[in-house]
């Protein structure tokens, strides 16, 4: 069986909604992080379908570079938390409210 | 009403079912159980040793350290299987921008080692 | 059997042909970048001081040499734009003009760093490192005819970035600039990214050249996907220039992050941020001006009007100058609805007038703030024409041209943009420009009233200000700029006239 093209894009729609919301509503710092991921590879699945109904191999060739991008994403992004919470153990995103005004 | 649609009412008329279906039993359920409230209950586990501290235990931060370098340079490796297959279609302009890539990311390893990132402490 | 005899047996696949010319002032500057690491990992001994900030003038320096040796190139009728590395980057006067704008950025913000970096017990290569890949990610943005290099030049000037806003870890304040800017940055790339995918969808490419030829020679049946893919660019961009409502990181970030890299921010990452809106939308989707207008209009207006009216309740002078750069984003956003020629020209001429002011004045607070980088509320300002008149006088043009009083290039640049969207017939936006300008002028002068008037004698007077050789020179080009530029734009002008984006198909 072939399943529709505008179903996958209708799934990393939900993925990227997903990773969005998750973002906004969630509040430890990690979980953040893998949202974040999240929206990525739902990004990813929407290139590669593209990709697969257009017949052209770039699509494809994108999800290398975002895979990419996103592992320094996510190292800075870690390396960031891992510098707050070796001073701060627990902290939650709603602890960093120094600046503000 | 578009076959389209008409076919996504079978999954509204599953979808409305399930949602009854579990509604149903569970409030069936909640009508005809006893209700006895024990704090012994509420314990993760009723017959047994009490659970002590917390359930998460944090791991040390260096093991992250090496998990950021691991994440990073992993990753990188997307780029070499390709070449790597590739390499006889790609001749000398692929070696010297492979050397180019792989020398960069050994910069960033040495970096990584004199600021004594690699030591265990 | 030997390599060479191996390679012989098969197939080549064609290569790209790199333009070594048109890349080299990316590769200077993450040569440059590769240079610093490289010494710092392999030497023992410290270097002299500012040998790691003259190295990233240098390169800067070297940058823009390049760039003036192609703009010989690209300006020349016979010659003119051309596209290089199999029509991924665009070497035309626009890109030229941007490498040299986010040069002038890194070199000016490194001359700040230097002596700040020193006086906060951080001297290292790693900003500067940081800033030259920014720099070049900056640049990549500017010339790319591709939207995932795009992404990839907004990455790589992100991720540099968000490390830079943490650099002074030993600040609270820091470290959770840099966590908020990483967050909030890295859901606005996927944005981005997203929006890219739509584009990828509705057209069937990612080049610039052939999305542009695309939609010139089809009428799509179903704008749908296409829409959505602009709306999605424009959160992405809007963030990064901090347009209004993508807007909130601006603030905090501005105030936590090591006030040179606040300047680098405000000025190159925001440069960027417009040079890849305005390649993308003005040039690219030029056929659906129509559609994507009115989002900027609206985009344009909430930031003027949220820039200009925020700023006034601020006490924080790093806060203030954060939703002043807010508002100046509105300005050039005005030249960018315009979507004509000369709306393109007045907001290139915006972003470089503004680079060198929003440079001076982050680099008087670095020099006012003190050690630790504490003092940035207006008190700390009160009274510093008695201390350091020319200090004092040097932040006055800055804040007078970004009030854009005449005789500075800030009100060239304001008149310029203002100008371009009435001949586009967008009136109202003009007014709420004009109107907004003038409420803003408000918050500029109250520093300058702080600054030369004060009225309790036996006040206690705010901490030493030092003024180091390299923040000096640095200021001292900055105000250079804003004045000469506010009398005789003429040149400038020229520049920006000729710096007109161009979209050309891929070279394949």
């Amino acid at each position: 069986m072939n399943v529709p093209e505008w179903w996958y894009l209708v799934l990393s729609a939900v993925l990227f909604s997903l990773g969005a919301l998750g973002l906004l509503i969630r509040r430890n710092p990690l979980v953040m992080f893998m949202c974040v991921e999240l929206m990525l590879n739902a990004v990813n699945l929407t290139f590669v379908t593209f990709s697969r109904s257009l017949n052209d191999i770039g699509g494809q060739v994108v999800v290398f570079f975002v895979l990419v991008v996103a592992a320094a994403e996510v190292t800075v992004g870690l390396g960031i938390i891992v510098s707050i919470l070796r001073r701060k153990p627990g902290t939650t995103a709603d602890d960093l409210s120094l600046l503000k005004g | 009403m578009s076959d389209f649609l008409q076919a996504y009412l079978t999954v509204a008329v599953f979808g409305g079912t399930a949602g009854l279906l579990i509604a149903g039993v569970l409030g069936l359920g909640r009508l005809i159980r006893p209700s006895r409230p024990n704090p012994d209950k509420l314990t993760t586990y009723e017959s047994g040793v009490d659970p002590v501290g917390s359930g998460f235990s944090q791991s040390q931060v260096r093991y992250y350290i090496f998990a950021l370098l691991f994440v990073l340079f992993d990753v990188e490796a997307v780029f070499i299987f390709p070449w790597a297959v590739g390499l006889e279609t790609y001749s000398y302009f692929g070696l010297v921008e492979m050397g180019i890539f792989v020398f960069i990311l050994v910069l960033g390893l040495v970096y990584a080692w004199r600021k004594g990132v690699l030591r265990w402490v | 059997m030997t390599a060479a005899l191996l390679f012989a047996q098969v197939e080549k696949v064609a290569t790209p042909k790199l333009d070594w010319a048109a890349t080299a002032p990316l590769l200077i500057l993450c040569g440059a970048a590769l240079l610093l690491l490289l010494i710092s990992s392999l030497t023992t001994s410290r270097p002299a001081r500012g040998t790691y900030a003259v190295i990233t003038v240098l390169a800067s320096a070297f940058a823009i040499g390049t760039a003036g040796v192609l703009w010989a190139r690209v300006t020349d009728a016979e010659r003119g734009a051309f596209t290089t590395a199999a029509g991924a980057l665009t070497v035309d006067g626009f890109s030229v003009f941007f490498i040299v704008v986010i040069s002038l950025g890194i070199a000016l913000s490194a001359l700040l760093a230097d002596d700040y970096l020193r006086r906060e017990n951080l001297d290292g290569p790693e900003l500067y490192v940081l800033m030259l890949l920014s720099g070049a990610g900056g640049i990549v943005m500017a010339m790319a005819n591709d939207l995932i290099v795009v992404f990839l030049g907004l990455e790589t000037l992100s991720i540099a970035l968000y490390v830079m806003a943490g650099f002074n870890r030993r600040r609270a304040e820091s470290r959770e600039s840099a966590m908020k800017y990483f967050v909030l940055g890295a859901f606005s790339s996927a944005f981005l990214l997203y929006g890219i995918a739509f584009i990828y969808g509705a057209t069937g490419s990612t080049n610039l050249g052939d999305i542009a030829g695309f939609l010139n020679a089809n009428t799509l049946e179903h704008t749908g996907l296409l829409l959505g893919g602009f709306a999605l660019l424009l959160v992405g961009f809007g963030f990064k220039a901090s347009a209004v409502p993508f807007h909130v990181w601006t603030p905090d970030v501005y105030q936590g992050a090591p006030t040179p890299v606040t300047a680098f921010m405000a000025s190159a990452s925001k440069a960027a941020a417009f040079a890849a809106l305005l390649r993308v939308f003005v040039s690219t989707f030029a056929e659906y001006r129509l559609d994507w207008q009115p989002l900027i209009w609206g985009i344009a207006v909430l930031t003027l009007v949220v820039g200009s009216v925020l700023a006034i309740v601020q006490t924080d002078v790093k806060r203030m100058m954060a939703y002043s750069s807010i508002s100046h984003a509105g300005f050039i956003l005005v030249g960018v609805q315009a979507a004509t020629a000369q709306g393109v020209s007045a907001a290139l001429f915006y972003v470089l007038s503004y680079t060198f002011m929003i440079v001076g004045t982050f680099g008087v607070a670095t020099l006012v703030s003190g050690k630790g980088d504490e003092h940035h509320g207006l008190e700390a300002y009160r009274g510093l024409s008695r201390r350091r008149p020319g200090l004092a006088l040097t932040f006055t043009v800055f804040l007078l041209a970004q009030a854009g009083v005449p005789l500075t290039s800030g009100f060239l640049a304001k008149f310029y943009v203002i100008g371009a969207a009435v001949d586009a017939h967008s009136y109202a936006l003009a007014l709420i420009a004009m109107l907004s300008s003038v409420v803003s002028a408000f918050l500029y002068l109250r520093i300058v009233v702080a600054m030369y008037m004060t009225d309790e004698e036996g006040a206690e007077p705010g901490p030493r200000v030092r003024v180091p050789l390299g923040a000096g020179v640095a200021l001292g080009l900055a105000v250079a700029f804003t004045v000469v530029v506010g009398i005789l734009p003429q040149q400038v002008v020229h520049w920006a006239d000729r710096a007109i984006p161009v979209v050309l198909a891929s070279g394949r």
